[in-house]
């Protein structure tokens, strides 16, 4: 099937097999790989990626279901480079939101979206928000304190 | 010019960020090349069957099939894998090898082990040609508990031993007997450690192409230890090492099994790009994960701990099975991290250990963050808890009595650690952590205000606290090169992967002290054996200590080589020149000198000689390989809320002292101590394997298989200690691991501490919300030194005039039991003194606060009572309930009184019968005043 999508503001048009994951579409067929895979089954939240603006796993859809549709990746976030970080992601390089780095990707898109929801978003709120994703080796508190440096609330005492 | 400020020990940001954030950085499976093929493996789907044939034709026929194999296929290329760590030279040691195989040749041993291998055009096709293999197969009884594996008679995982016993460890200090025989009380428990997945977000990935013309392999590889893999895939394929580069790139989140090695994958990757000439690539799926990635954590204690009548360890006895799985081929590693680590921070003047480790037909047993520390810790620290508890003493209190003091060492345990030395603790100082803790978490306060006014108001709250050691930073040894460019960059190359724990930036730290240098100005390569081939891997909380020092040697050489070449540029004697700004000067000059890069060209001259006796450039390669590891500590306490209608624990707060050396950057040690007690988290309340009995795995999905989540963890409150290692000359420990070692054993003690009224007594880690459950089912309130008074009395009047009555303060006074006067201080408060006598406390005298609450006139009412005094505090909660009666107005009522202190001592007989007594005289005498109103 011939499906035609918008990734990044760039314009692709592809053959694909139906079967297809969006997951792999973008990793393989595009060479986005940037966005991770880490379950398949649309628990761990690696693969989230802003479909149409709003946050989706991609390992759950199909290439095919993306048509016509406008996606954001992780590159889309800094288009220029290391160098020219989103205000999200260099608050996770300020707040050592990250280590290993491979969940970050999807974290990233869920809050990128949270945050234009959600001008000044609590502790609690930001929990829920993150609910949806795993991360083993950062236990979670620095992507907190990550959100609310990026949304512009005072930081968090102690640090 | 001003020298750059010293970066270690400071919260330097991570130079890795950037990309990770950007998804620029590589991980294996993003590594496409032209012409890659893709793997699926087909995996037994039993946990102990014998394969009698295998039938592999329809899938080769499968257009987009390049080639299938099974075992048969491999030839002489199929043998089981290394022994990877030979147990140590421990006396009497039994043990028997038996290692993984690349693919399945008899008999499958575990759920998940690979049957044939699958090469296509893509990953979907090699995965529908899957479907096109049959497997006939004998399903045999599978081997899965650990005591049921050791009976007569028990199928055999291997059945070329006569039994499922993989080794047998004795380790002995001192004489436990005789301090068993002259012990005071000896606390005997069953201990039950269960098994869980180290789930690293990024699953295993191999890659390799095969370069006909180069005559080089590349693998690409998610492993934590390339330089092994290297020399091992080397000696199997019959190349050269130099013909073998392994780049471990990013990789995502290791935690012990992706050392494992060989995995079968690791070893059939490679051979199949040789054989095909193309690319192969085969990345592991979430649910392979959960049977073909090693685990581990199953062990069952026997333990009993000697102790004196005012606590002391007099000795310690443990006697344990380990599980293995299918292979052992990680050795001893696990269960003589468990026997070691249980000695803890303590003083143990005998010990007796024995394990036995058993084959089961489950997935393999290799380290998984802590590797075995955490049992050890657990059994310990849960006998403490029971001895102190048995003994009258507080739990900290029985801690302070037995650790180590400051002046102890270097401390010889007199036994063998994992590493083959003798288990020796080169530093640290264990009480002040935990007064630390005791501290940061309000202790004292907690256990002698909060918690009883909580209790009084039905709340189950707990603290837990407890102590550990890890062995960290064992040999063999770590090396670096270090380079000054004529860019004047410098570049670091170490051995070790990393996986997260910010090496890019705390080596740079490291190099970028010693050289006088921003840290951006050092760029750090790991994990590239084509970059450095020494080394053997991350594993062990080892990396920063042992690769760290080692860059801190190679670093301090290459600033000994800049000094010798700008004494003769400068012609100035070496010890006259220092660094400054990026620039080799002469002491105190604020100019002049000579640059980084102009002096790295100077060392590597196109024309002219290297003088005999020096080399060219500024580069420098070093070594560290320490004898033996150095020993980390800390303190964990938390505080948890239970509820238990639902069994569900609230972690309230967390606190973590922790010593781990003279810290290179407290940001990333503080994100490894968080990340760990999350992982701890896990291990204690939601993380559990649980295989049935015939060997499957019955929750393998992150649907069933519960990982902490950003609503379960909470914040962690940090503080450190340094104790520097003596044996490294930065002084630095491991923490990799920390984190998640006591975790377990601080929730037990806390949510047992929690639920003091049910008598729950918690032996076994993973806990869950239905195991707890169960428990609290299986118990009743045992709740000490509290009264219950339930009962009714009926007035002599009418409902309104005994609601009115109970309100007033005067007469109220005179109701409740001893009491002299009451004062309304507000609606619903009263304030007062009250005097009452039980046995040998004649007139103990409480300044009395009584609110009354949920008020409903003139039906029903709750009451909360609470006395302070010099003889102790008394607490109670009542509800009253009023409804009319033929006779007047009949009174319902249930109270709770709990005392403490002083009069609590006087036996819950006496308290009972007083209680009784003095409400039976109140009530009366509110009676009386009643028909006085009337």
């Amino acid at each position: 099937m011939t499906i035609v999508v918008t990734v990044n503001g760039v314009q692709y048009r592809r053959d694909v097999e139906p079967r297809l994951l969006l997951s792999d579409f973008l990793r393989q067929d595009l060479g986005l790989t940037g966005t991770h895979v880490g379950c398949e089954h649309g628990v761990c939240g690696a693969c989230t990626v802003l479909l149409d603006g709003e946050p989706v796993r991609s390992c759950l859809m199909l290439a095919v279901q993306a048509d016509g549709a406008e996606l954001t990746t992780v590159e889309g976030l800094a288009p220029g480079g290391p160098d020219e970080l989103h205000p999200l992601q260099a608050a996770f390089r300020q707040a050592h939101a990250l280590q290993c780095g491979f969940c970050t990707p999807g974290i990233l898109m869920t809050l990128v979206a949270f945050l234009r929801d959600h001008a000044a978003p609590g502790d609690a709120e930001i929990r829920d928000a993150l609910g949806g994703h795993l991360c083993r080796c950062t236990g979670y508190q620095n992507i907190i304190d990550a959100v609310k440096l990026a949304s512009g609330a005072p930081a968090p005492a102690g640090r | 010019m001003a020298p750059q400020p010293r970066l270690v020990g400071k919260r330097v940001l991570r130079n890795e960020d950037a990309r990770l954030l950007t998804g620029r950085a590589l991980f294996v499976d993003d590594v496409q090349l032209e012409g890659m093929l893709h793997v699926a493996f087909l995996r037994s789907e039993h946990a102990h069957a014998r394969v009698k044939g295998i039938d592999v034709a329809a899938a080769r026929r499968r257009p987009g099939v390049v080639a299938v194999y099974t075992a048969a296929d491999l030839g002489d290329y199929w043998r089981p894998g290394p022994l990877l760590v030979p147990p140590p030279p421990i006396p009497g040691l039994e043990f028997h090898a038996c290692t993984q195989v690349p693919l399945v040749k008899d008999k499958a041993r575990h759920v998940g082990e690979p049957i044939a291998m699958v090469v296509a055009e893509s990953r979907y096709v090699a995965e529908d040609a899957l479907a096109d293999i049959t497997v006939e197969v004998e399903p045999l009884a599978a081997v899965v508990d650990l005591e049921a594996a050791l009976e007569r008679g028990a199928p055999l995982v291997h059945e070329q031993l006569k039994s499922n016993r993989a080794a047998h460890v004795v380790q002995k200090k001192g004489d436990y007997d005789a301090a068993r025989a002259a012990a005071h009380k000896v606390i005997t428990r069953h201990f039950l450690y269960d098994r869980g997945i180290s789930a690293a977000i990024e699953n295993r990935a191999v890659a390799a192409r095969w370069d006909d013309r180069a005559e080089e392999l590349t693998v690409w590889d998610t492993t934590q230890a390339p330089i092994p893999i290297r020399n091992g895939l080397a000696a199997m394929l019959g190349l050269l090492e130099s013909q073998v580069r392994v780049i471990a790139p990013f990789v995502g989140g290791g935690f012990g099994p992706k050392i494992m090695m060989f995995y079968p994958e690791e070893v059939l990757i490679p051979w199949a790009a040789m054989r095909l000439g193309r690319p192969v690539k085969w990345t592991e799926d979430r649910q392979e994960n959960f049977t073909a990635t090693t685990q581990e954590r199953g062990q069952v204690h026997d333990a009993e701990l000697a102790v004196a009548k005012d606590g002391k360890i007099l000795g310690v006895k443990d006697v344990f099975l380990h599980d293995s799985g299918a292979y052992d081929s990680y050795g001893l590693t696990v269960p003589i991290n468990s026997q070691c680590t249980l000695l803890g921070p303590y003083d143990v003047p005998n010990y007796y250990s024995e394990f036995t480790a058993v084959f089961t037909n489950k997935t393999l047993v290799t380290p998984v963050r802590g590797a075995g520390r955490q049992h050890g810790v657990f059994v310990m620290e849960r006998l403490l808890d029971f001895a102190a508890r048995e003994l009258g003493l507080d739990r900290l209190e029985i801690r302070r009595r037995n650790y180590l003091p400051s002046g102890a060492f270097p401390f010889n345990n007199q036994i063998i650690f994992q590493d083959s030395a003798p288990l020796v603790y080169d530093s640290g100082d264990y009480a002040p952590a935990l007064e630390d803790a005791a501290r940061m978490i309000g202790y004292e306060k907690f256990v002698r205000e909060e918690q009883p006014r909580l209790r009084v108001a039905g709340r189950h709250v707990g603290v837990g606290v407890v102590s550990y050691i890890e062995g960290t930073g064992i040999g063999p040894y770590e090396g670096a090169r270090v380079t000054i460019e004529p860019s004047g960059q410098v570049r670091v190359a170490t051995g070790v992967g990393t996986q997260g724990q910010g090496h890019f930036t705390a080596f740079a730290q490291i190099v970028a002290d010693v050289l006088d240098v921003p840290v951006e100005q050092v760029h750090v390569v790991t994990g590239d054996t084509r970059e450095f081939h020494w080394g053997t891997g991350t594993f062990a909380s080892r990396g920063a200590v042992v690769a760290g020092t080692a860059c801190h040697a190679a670093a301090v050489a290459v600033r000994d080589k800049m000094f010798a070449v700008a004494s003769r540029v400068l012609d100035q004697p070496v010890e006259k020149l220092e660094l400054a700004g990026g620039r080799v000067t002469a002491k105190g000059a604020t100019d002049g000198g000579i640059a980084y890069g102009a002096l790295a060209a100077r060392a590597n001259p196109l024309r002219g000689a290297v003088k005999p006796g020096t080399e060219p450039g500024l580069e420098a390669t070093a070594y560290y390989g320490p004898d033996r590891g150095s020993t980390a500590s800390g303190v964990h306490a938390m505080i948890v809320e239970v509820d238990p209608e639902t069994a569900m624990v609230e972690i309230q707060r967390y606190v973590v002292v922790h010593d781990c050396g003279k810290l290179i950057n407290p940001m990333i040690v503080e994100g490894q101590i968080q990340g760990g007690v999350a992982h701890g988290i896990g291990n204690a309340f939601y993380e559990q394997l649980v295989y049935d009995d015939t060997g499957q795995l019955q929750n393998a999905s992150f649907m069933d298989y519960l990982l902490p989540t950003a609503g379960d963890v909470p914040r962690v409150e940090i503080a450190h200690r340094e104790t520097p290692s003596p044996l490294s000359p930065i002084g630095l420990k491991g923490v990799g691991e920390a984190g998640c070692i006591p975790t377990g054993a601080a929730f037990a003690q806390a949510v047992e501490d929690a639920l003091a009224d049910f008598g729950v007594e918690i032996t076994e880690i993973p806990l869950s919300p239905d195991k707890l459950f169960d428990l609290l089912k299986k118990t009743r309130p045992k709740k000490r030194n509290v009264v219950v008074l339930e009962g009714s009395f009926v007035f002599a009047g009418p409902r309104s005039a005994v609601w009115d009555l109970l309100q007033d303060p005067a007469v109220l006074g005179t109701a409740l039991p001893g009491a002299m006067r009451l004062e309304r201080t507000g609606d619903g408060h009263y304030d007062g003194l009250m005097k009452v006598g039980i046995g040998p406390v004649t007139a103990a005298e409480f300044s009395v606060r009584v609110t009354l609450r949920d008020r409903e006139p003139p039906a029903r009412y709750g009451m909360i009572v609470e006395g302070k005094g010099s003889f102790g505090f008394t607490r109670g909660t009542a509800q009253v309930t009023l409804a009319d009666h033929q006779n007047g107005t009949e009174m319902t009522y249930r109270a709770e009184v709990q005392v403490g202190g002083t009069i609590a001592g006087v036996g819950q007989r006496l308290l009972d019968s007083v209680a009784r007594r003095m409400t039976k005289q109140g009530l009366e005498s509110l009676n009386k005043a009643l028909a006085a109103r009337l």
